[in-house]
This record gives C-alpha cells, sequence and structure tokens, in this order.
C-alpha cells in the first residue's frame, strides 16, 4: 500500500492523536480488503453512522472522541433516531433513547455539522463537480455523483466517520475515473411525451433504474433536460431503494454524461434496454402493496422535503384541512427557513406534523402497524413495510392532498 | 482437504460451517441480540449465526450492517469465523472496529466460491488456510 509520510506517521503513533490513527487505520484497512493500493485524499464527508442501531456503535464514537479525534474535512451528519427539536415525538425505550441521543452528541463533538438530514446538498453541502468526497445515506451518494458529478462510493458505518476523520478515502471504485463510465444503457428516447408530464415520473423511473441496473452503472438516455433538483433527487432516492445504485448518468442532466457516447466512454454498451410505457406501469403498481381505499396517513419527504416542495404542498392543500395526520419530514435548516415566511405554522394549522432530523421509516413514529401509509415517495414505499408495519400506497403530492383530505386514496382524473 | 483463502481479517478458529444460501442484509436480517436469522423469506431463517463458520458468498443491502456485526461481537453472539465469497468491506469493518475497542475478534476469509457446506466442520488456521474434518 503506498501510504504518504504524514500516514504511516500517524499509524506509528508518531505524530496525530489516538483517535486519528483509529481511523486512519480503519481507512487502511478497508483499502486493503478493498484491493486498492492507495488513499485519495477527500473535500468532505456525509455521517451515515450517526443513525442508532446499538450500544456498540455509540461506544465506538465516544471513543473517538476520547481519543482526541476530530473530523479533518467538513462533515454534514445524516438523520438520527430522535427528533431533537422534539424529543417525545419518537416512541423508543428508554435506555435506546438514551443511547442514541449520545450517539448523536458524539458526532458533534467530533466537529460534525449537525445538519441532521438526508438531503445535505439542501443543507448547502454540494460538492463541486470532479472533487473526491467520502459519503454515506445512500439517496445522497446517488445525488452527489449523479447530479454534482463529485466522486464517492456508498460508504456505511465506521467507514464514513473514519474517512472524514482520515481526511482520505480508499481509492477505488467510483472515485476512480474509469470505473465511472456506463456499462449499461437504458434508451427512455421513445417513450411518448406524455411520460414526462406525469407528477411521478421521476420516483417511478428511479424504482426501474435501480431494479435493472442492481450495482451496474447506467446511462438513461431520453429524459428531457432541465429536471429540477426534487424530481432528480427522487429519481436518485429510488434507484439506490430498488437497487445498489450510486451513480446513473441522465443523459443531458449529469455533468459527465453530455451525450450517450461520452457516459458510455465511447464503447458499445455491455447491454441496451429499451424501457417501455408498460414497464414503467408494472413498476408504479410495485410501489403500492395495498389497494385504494382507506389511507391512515400521508408521509412525506424520503429525501427530506424541500422548501419548494413545502410551498407545492400549501398550494396544493389549498386552505383546507386533512383529516389524516400528513408527516413531513424535513432538515431543519428547510424548516427554519419555512418559519421566517410563516409557511410552517400554515401547514401544521392543516394538520402537518414535521418530523425534523429523523424520518418516520427509520425510528418508531408513526402510530404502530398495521395501517395504511400513502406517500409520494418510491423510498418510502420501498421501505415502509418493513420498518414500520405500514402497507404503502404511492401516489402524486395532489393524490397524497386530496387523500389526506378525504381519509382514502382519491386519485387525479 | 485444505483450500488456502485471502486472509482479509487473520485469526484462527473451528467450528461447524453454517452456510447461507441466499444472499442476506445483516440490517434487517440478523438479530444483534442472538443472532438469529430474523427475514421470514430467507432459507436459513431461524438459523442462529453465533459460534458458527458462516459462510457467504454474497453480502446485499444496508451498509449498517457493519453496526450489526458490531454488535454481535459485544454480545457475544457473533459466528466464529467469516468466509465470504466476494471482496467487501462491510462486515469486516465491524470486526475492525471491535479489536480497536478492545473487545474479542473474529477471522474474515475471502474465497471465491466457497465449497462448504452447512455442517462441515471448519478448521482455520493462519494464513488463510482452512481444513475440512
Amino acid at each position: 500500500m503506498h501510504l504518504a509520510p504524514e500516514d504511516r506517521a500517524i499509524l506509528a503513533g508518531e505524530t496525530g492523536s489516538g483517535g486519528h490513527r483509529m481511523a486512519l487505520e480503519i481507512v487502511t484497512s478497508a483499502a486493503r480488503m478493498l484491493g486498492a493500493d492507495r488513499l485519495v485524499e477527500i473535500a468532505s464527508g456525509h455521517i451515515d453512522g450517526c443513525l442508532y442501531h446499538g450500544a456498540s456503535g455509540t461506544l465506538f464514537c465516544e471513543k473517538l472522541v476520547e481519543e482526541g479525534a476530530q473530523v479533518a474535512v467538513p462533515a454534514t451528519t445524516n438523520v438520527g433516531a430522535l427528533n431533537l427539536l422534539k424529543p417525545d415525538q419518537c416512541r423508543l425505550a428508554p435506555d435506546a433513547r438514551k443511547m442514541a441521543f449520545r450517539l448523536m452528541v458524539a458526532h458533534e463533538r467530533l466537529g460534525c455539522r449537525p445538519s441532521w438530514t438526508c438531503a445535505p446538498y439542501q443543507a448547502g453541502a454540494r460538492p463541486a463537480l470532479g472533487q473526491q468526497i467520502a459519503w454515506g445515506e445512500s439517496n445522497a451518494v446517488a445525488f452527489a455523483n449523479t447530479v454534482l458529478g463529485a466522486r464517492t462510493n456508498r460508504y456505511g458505518d465506521f467507514l464514513d466517520i473514519a474517512c472524514a476523520i482520515a481526511g482520505r478515502a480508499p481509492y477505488y471504485g467510483l472515485h476512480v475515473p474509469g470505473r465511472r463510465l456506463a456499462r449499461l444503457l437504458l434508451d427512455a428516447t421513445t417513450l411518448p411525451p406524455g411520460t414526462w408530464q406525469d407528477a411521478s415520473i421521476y420516483p417511478v423511473l428511479g424504482a426501474l433504474v435501480g431494479r435493472l441496473a442492481g450495482e451496474t452503472v447506467c446511462a438513461v438516455d431520453g429524459v428531457p433536460p432541465g429536471a429540477t433538483d426534487d424530481q432528480m433527487k427522487a429519481l436518485c432516492a429510488a434507484a439506490a431503494a430498488t437497487g445498489a445504485v450510486a451513480l446513473t448518468h441522465i443523459i443531458g442532466t449529469t455533468p459527465e454524461a453530455p451525450d450517450r457516447a461520452t457516459a458510455l466512454g465511447h464503447r458499445r454498451p455491455e447491454e441496451t434496454i429499451r424501457l417501455s410505457p408498460a414497464m414503467l406501469d408494472e413498476e408504479r403498481r410495485r410501489l403500492s402493496q395495498a389497494p385504494d381505499g382507506p389511507i391512515d396517513c400521508v408521509a412525506l419527504g424520503s429525501p427530506h422535503f424541500s422548501a419548494a416542495e413545502c410551498l407545492e404542498l400549501l398550494r396544493l392543500a389549498g386552505g383546507r384541512p386533512f383529516r389524516r395526520p400528513v408527516y413531513v419530514c424535513a432538515g431543519r435548516q428547510t424548516l427554519e427557513g419555512l418559519a421566517t415566511d410563516g409557511i410552517d405554522t400554515a401547514l401544521t394549522d392543516l394538520g402537518v406534523i414535521f418530523v425534523t432530523d429523523t424520518c418516520v421509516v427509520v425510528t418508531p413514529i408513526l402510530p404502530e402497524g398495521p395501517g395504511v401509509l400513502m406517500t409520494n415517495s418510491a423510498k418510502f414505499a420501498h421501505y415502509a413495510m418493513g420498518n414500520t408495519g405500514h402497507l404503502p400506497v404511492f401516489g402524486t403530492l395532489a393524490e397524497c392532498v386530496a387523500s389526506a383530505r378525504a381519509g382514502r386514496v382519491v386519485r387525479s382524473p | 482437504m485444505t483450500w488456502l483463502a485471502d486472509p482479509l481479517i487473520d485469526g484462527t478458529a473451528s467450528g461447524p460451517a453454517l452456510r447461507l444460501d441466499q444472499p442476506i442484509s445483516f440490517w434487517g436480517g440478523v438479530d444483534p441480540a442472538d443472532g438469529r436469522i430474523t427475514r421470514p423469506d430467507h432459507p436459513q431463517h431461524g438459523a442462529c449465526v453465533s459460534g458458527m463458520v458462516l459462510v457467504i458468498e454474497r453480502l446485499i443491502g444496508s451498509s449498517s450492517s457493519s453496526a450489526v456485526m458490531l454488535e454481535l461481537l459485544r454480545c457475544g453472539q457473533a459466528p466464529c469465523a467469516l468466509i465470504v465469497g466476494a471482496r467487501d468491506a462491510i462486515l469486516p469493518i465491524g470486526v475492525l472496529v471491535a479489536g480497536q475497542m478492545g473487545w474479542a475478534t473474529i477471522p474474515v476469509l475471502h474465497l471465491a466460491d466457497p465449497p462448504f457446506r452447512t455442517g462441515d466442520i471448519l478448521t482455520l488456521c493462519a494464513g488463510g488456510h482452512i481444513e475440512r474434518a
């Protein structure tokens, strides 16, 4: 393994804190296991390990703190298991709640910016084109690679914080330019133009991309240019939930993919799949596991709802109150922005329950299942049953609003 | 018979093999408190990984599986060794962190297409050597 002299000195205990050495040992060991022969300097981290999975993770992070570790690069935090602004919102048992809180505190003490959001790109963390980063949280990884053109693999618990402390990551996978080229081509050019008018096409297409691509880097040709951040967010999150997609070249949108030839590295794709309306219809059907009928709640914001999405929700609601609770998961920074215009109060008055710092599928907030949850998020639809016991019904935001008002699924004409 | 594997984390162990016939995500698939496989649709549903030489051809799903591995080691419910069919850092990182915490660790060996069946009695020696009784 080729290591810089300063890294060798840290590993030998000649310089740096004990916590720094622990982190660098994890990074170099991971590099060796993955077959990387060197490390790459990173510009930022996004840390997924602040979500509580058991006491051992808390004890490890607290040991890093005790040993003097600090992040070497700007690092944002993903969601934790608690809403720190409304501590009683989550029904974790007292012991777990205490350890989950200690885990979040430990990340702050390591120098992470307490963003507590799965959409750091909505909270100012927007790495530049070509920048090497080490991010966790599958949707954030997919967004950083696909929309921003930054370079990261999917970093998970412990390795994410270790990279941020070391300021380095194993040089392998999507850090390496040649490994970013698409090998699979999904041809969407023959879909009828009306396809793109559908308000839920992006999450549905994303779910299909994930199912077809799995772990393979693929290119999608035919998506009209000009997709918004929120549309791309929905697509990336869906693809990273139904598959292990970390990068999709949306030709004309992804900065590295101005055209088909560039996305494919001027090679022929190993496989080409022509997307049809029937495939999209089938994917949309998969996202609902309950029939259209009564619903218990609506859950929005996976990934975290943006300010623009909150405004759209308020517009669609038209001042008429909801008959079922509408959970809106959003970053605290987004919520602070809404508060200055009174948007948050207006939504709360209609029956919206804001969930910050965490989300309803990673920690017990919803009433215990069974139940039926309606959502416009393919990611919520994918994880709802396993994590909350609620059967998902998928629809557009307008359908979610009409259904929350009626207490049962209302489809748009 | 003996095999030579690539030791991702070197060490020695001995015990009965438990082969997972389908890929698994430890997060949402293995109970960290008692080592049982909890996914109802998994062929080894109900089996316990504790103390076994766990043979996994392919890992899928959440990278939070590292955290489940660490929790199994802390609770004393971990397998006695892992033999993985694909290079991957997710589970080994849980083992690595356990070592840094001063908790007992286990060897993790990489062997493509591991031929072992559930019930085989395996002995793992330092350097990646595997013996089947």
